[in-house]
């Protein structure tokens, strides 16, 4: 009681910072809020969020309305980003520094502490412990231990006393200090994420094949100069055979500096580009809405000689087979082209899923359409070839563009944190005594052990040695 | 010879082992536990050769290199891997304990989640991977939160068993709790399967049995009088179990299952699935969501959820380290933190999604 009035505020807040009841506490806050924070779907129009707590709560739309109310005025709406989320993240932080530095002077010196020799009654206490009788000379009995201990992967010390010669020897004392490398972990990459809200940010851009941006875009208004140019020489869908599952989108992207090229990069998803600590990550593409009509028209034609000619044409262009006096016409362009059930062709989205062109041969009086994405349409019949390749400056990529100085932080939090992980929940400290005492009869040799942690694997460890110490015997004369 | 004829084979042999396992428990005969570990040995086996063909199939279909193709990427096959890391779990606990009594547990979750995908007509085809799915974390990231799931579900299981054997009296917390949570994992369960039995016919996929019907033949029914009796029947069953649960309780203690082993193996299978979780689950998702996205964490209810999950489990962690906290308490914190699992794995992709593509319409 006396100890508790001496005690300044100081003292006071550090014991609460260092209680694990705060801990708990400041656990469940974090918990309870978050879960209120996947229900109610953020940074969203408010209509999506009536029709969530309608459905959920059963309740009229009225009472739902100002029900959401009351949660955007405590900012549940976009919680994630409120300032008492992240006083929580911070108290969490807090608390973590504090519990940590509480316990770490102990620890430390269980770590700096130099494993000794023990009196024999001491390891017959132990909770590993094995006794032997053996037949050699003490000094023959410490070579052998000692190779048995080099064996297990342990480096013995020595000391003779009158109870005997005694071997000893320690591993991993420092991994007493995992728990405290991961509670650092957490810190830093806490740090590396405010770091990355201080300093960076994220934005949209999106790019039209054969344009150039200086400019990512936060939203409608907010511009974010780059420093540099951006500009998308091309854009790709590929499909999976014979269905319109997106197998891979590919933007073919240049970075200019001063009119220069200085990068080239193809990107798709799982692959940005980074130039200049600024990131591009390929994440949506579109049709541009001034038309679809006005794109060119990237053919290969090919004859059956095998001359072939790349041409850039448009709907309503024409072109000659190479080597020969065939001329065809382009007179008709679908983005997504289907076939009914009447087996007439028709365009069945906005979306460049199918494209297609149909192409005429006034000579010969043929005509097709030739598929884009099915090279078996490609072949005519008089072994002539017309390859559609692409169709160009319609499309554009949507890339999120980002730019965070605290990321190679929290990635070194990560690897930290695997790391202090592995110390903790895998390794032990562990400890191994053995001493070896003349009696009448022999030799006693007596074996104590401990660990921290996972004792049963270190028990067979241990087990090893004994085995080994006991073929000594048999080898032996 | 595919994948899917080796899966109906390991589905049979569980079913197999689940009968052997409760015919040893009565018989006490170790002739017929042998059997059935040579049982369950061999659906593993047939599962671990399904899980390979059905991988090798889903190469040649995607096109894509063996490392990318991860047979993990909808509900039928990641519940296939959680029974194949359950199973093996399992066998290793045998192995380690020597003791064939949990294998009457353990088989009959297994036969019924795989019996669970044959009934319910759960998609098993194989559909490509979308391009956000194309990396090599992939394979690490869920694979890895699967097998801690798995242990998770081990140290649930256990948890729930030690507090079956420890809990006394009826009117203690850790008795009510135990009842209480028992009877609503089997009230859900019934009350799923209520659904499907009633919309089998009107519903076109499994997600939409649980977006738009869920609860909707007992406890949401459009006939109040449905919806007051399933109200009742749930309480009556919750109460039945509350006052008859010490019969489970001679049950598991005649089975020569001890308290402290319980406890032990509560214990280890965390230790072993929080590291693995935070690493595979937690890390990995964020360093692959900065590949692909540009964020390592936004904040959506998947990442949110693991949060939660992962704060079980540090809690029960610490309480157990710093504050002695040893038995009851623990093995409470241990059975809400599976709690907090399951919904990370199913809750948020069917209940969270689910309300917020009603939102969308």
């Amino acid at each position: 009681m006396l100890k508790e009035k001496n005690k300044t505020i100081i003292d006071k807040v550090w014991d609460m910072f260092a209680s694990v009841k705060l801990a708990v506490v400041i656990f469940s806050l974090i918990a309870l809020t978050s879960m209120v924070g996947t229900v109610i779907e953020q940074q969203v129009e408010p209509e999506k969020n009536i029709k969530v707590l309608t459905k959920i709560l059963g309740i009229g739309h009225e009472a739902a309305h100002s029900l959401l109310g009351v949660l955007d005025k405590l900012q549940f709406t976009d919680m994630y980003h409120a300032w008492w989320f992240l006083a929580l993240l911070l108290l969490f932080a807090a608390n973590l520094i504090i519990c940590s530095l509480d316990r770490i002077p102990r620890v430390l010196k269980l770590v700096r502490e130099k494993v000794r020799a023990m009196p024999p009654d001491y390891l017959d206490k132990m909770s590993i412990k094995k006794t032997l009788s053996k037949k050699e000379k003490v000094s023959e009995m410490k070579e052998l231990a000692v190779s048995s201990l080099n064996r297990i992967g342990f480096k013995p010390l020595e000391s003779t006393g009158e109870q005997g010669t005694q071997l000893y020897a320690e591993k991993g004392n420092f991994t007493r200090l995992g728990v405290y490398i991961t509670h650092l972990s957490i810190l830093i990459i806490l740090a590396g994420a405010i770091l990355g809200l201080m300093f960076g940010y994220n934005a949209m851009l999106n790019l039209p094949e054969g344009e150039v941006s200086s400019f990512a875009y936060k939203d409608r208004e907010t511009k974010i100069p780059l420093g540099f140019d951006l500009r998308c020489d091309n854009f790709e869908v590929e499909y999976y055979p014979g269905s319109d599952m997106p197998k891979a989108y590919k933007s073919w992207l240049t970075v200019l500096k001063n009119g220069k090229e200085v990068m080239k990069k193809s990107i798709v998803v799982n692959d940005p580009l980074t130039y200049d600590g600024i990131t591009f990550y390929q994440s949506s593409f579109g049709t541009l809405p001034s038309g679809i009509e006005n794109g060119i028209i990237v053919l290969r034609v090919v004859s059956s000689s095998g001359q072939a000619e790349q041409i850039n044409t448009k709907v309503g262009g024409s072109f000659t087979i190479p080597g020969t006096s065939i001329t065809g016409r382009i007179t008709n362009f679908s983005p997504a082209l289907s076939v009914d059930q009447s087996g007439r062709a028709f365009t069945y989205s906005e979306q460049m899923t199918n494209p297609a062109v149909y192409v005429e041969f006034p000579g010969s009086g043929k005509s097709g359409w030739i598929l884009k994405r099915y090279p078996q349409t490609w072949a005519l019949s008089d072994g002539n070839r017309v390859e559609f390749l692409d169709y160009w400056g319609v499309e554009y990529t949507g890339m999120q563009v980002r730019k965070d100085p605290g990321v190679l932080i929290v990635y070194l939090g990560c690897f930290l944190m695997a790391v202090g992980l592995y110390m903790t929940f895998f390794m032990s400290h562990k400890r191994v005594w053995i001493n070896i005492s003349e009696e009448k009869s022999g030799l006693k040799v007596l074996v104590g052990a401990s660990a921290n942690k996972n004792k049963a694997a270190f028990e067979a460890k241990i087990e090893k040695l004994v085995g080994m110490l006991n073929a000594g015997q048999k080898g032996g004369k | 010879m595919d994948s899917s004829t080796f899966f109906g084979l390991s589905t049979v042999a569980y079913i197999f082992a689940m009968i052997t396992y409760i015919t040893y428990l009565a018989f006490r005969n170790s002739a017929i536990g042998i059997v059935a570990t040579a049982i369950t040995i061999a659906g593993f086996a047939f599962q671990t050769l399904a899980l390979g063909l059905r991988w090798k199939e889903f190469a040649d279909i995607g096109q894509m290199g063996i490392l990318r193709a991860v047979p993990l990427t909808n509900l039928y096959e990641s519940l296939i891997f959680f029974v194949w890391c359950l199973i093996l779990a399992y066998l290793v606990i045998e192995f380690k304990y020597k003791n064939r009594s949990f294998g009457a547990f353990i088989t009959p979750i297994a036969a019924l989640a795989l019996a669970f995908i044959d009934i319910s007509g759960m998609s098993k085809s194989i559909q490509p991977l979308v391009p956000a799915l194309q990396s090599n974390w992939l394979l690490v990231h869920v694979m890895m939160s699967f097998f801690a799931y798995s242990m998770f579900a081990i140290s649930f299981s256990t948890a729930l068993m030690y507090l079956i054997v420890r809990a006394d009296k009826r009117s203690e917390p850790s008795y009510i709790f135990w009842t209480v949570m028992l009877s609503v994992f089997v009230i859900t369960l019934a009350a799923m399967g209520l659904d499907y039995m009633t919309f089998k016919v009107a519903i076109k996929s499994q997600e939409e049995l649980i977006k738009s019907y869920l609860f909707r033949a007992s406890f949401r029914s459009s006939s109040p009088a449905v919806a007051v009796l399933s109200w009742v029947l749930a309480v009556a069953f919750t109460f039945f179990i509350w006052r008859f649960g010490g019969a489970l309780k001679k049950i598991i203690v005649s089975l020569n299952i001890l308290p402290e082993m319980l406890d032990e193996i509560t214990y280890k299978s965390i230790a072993i699935g929080f590291p693995i979780f935070t690493l595979g689950g937690l890390i990995f998702g964020a360093i692959w969501a900065d590949q692909a996205w540009g964020k390592y964490w936004t904040w959506d209810p998947k990442e949110t959820w693991s949060l939660i999950t992962w704060f079980f489990y540090a809690f029960f962690l610490h309480s157990r380290l710093i504050r002695g906290w040893k038995g009851k308490k623990v093995a409470i914190v241990s059975v809400m933190g599976f709690m907090a699992v399951i919904f990370t794995y199913l809750g948020v992709n069917l209940l969270l999604s689910g309300l917020h593509s009603y939102g969308g319409q």
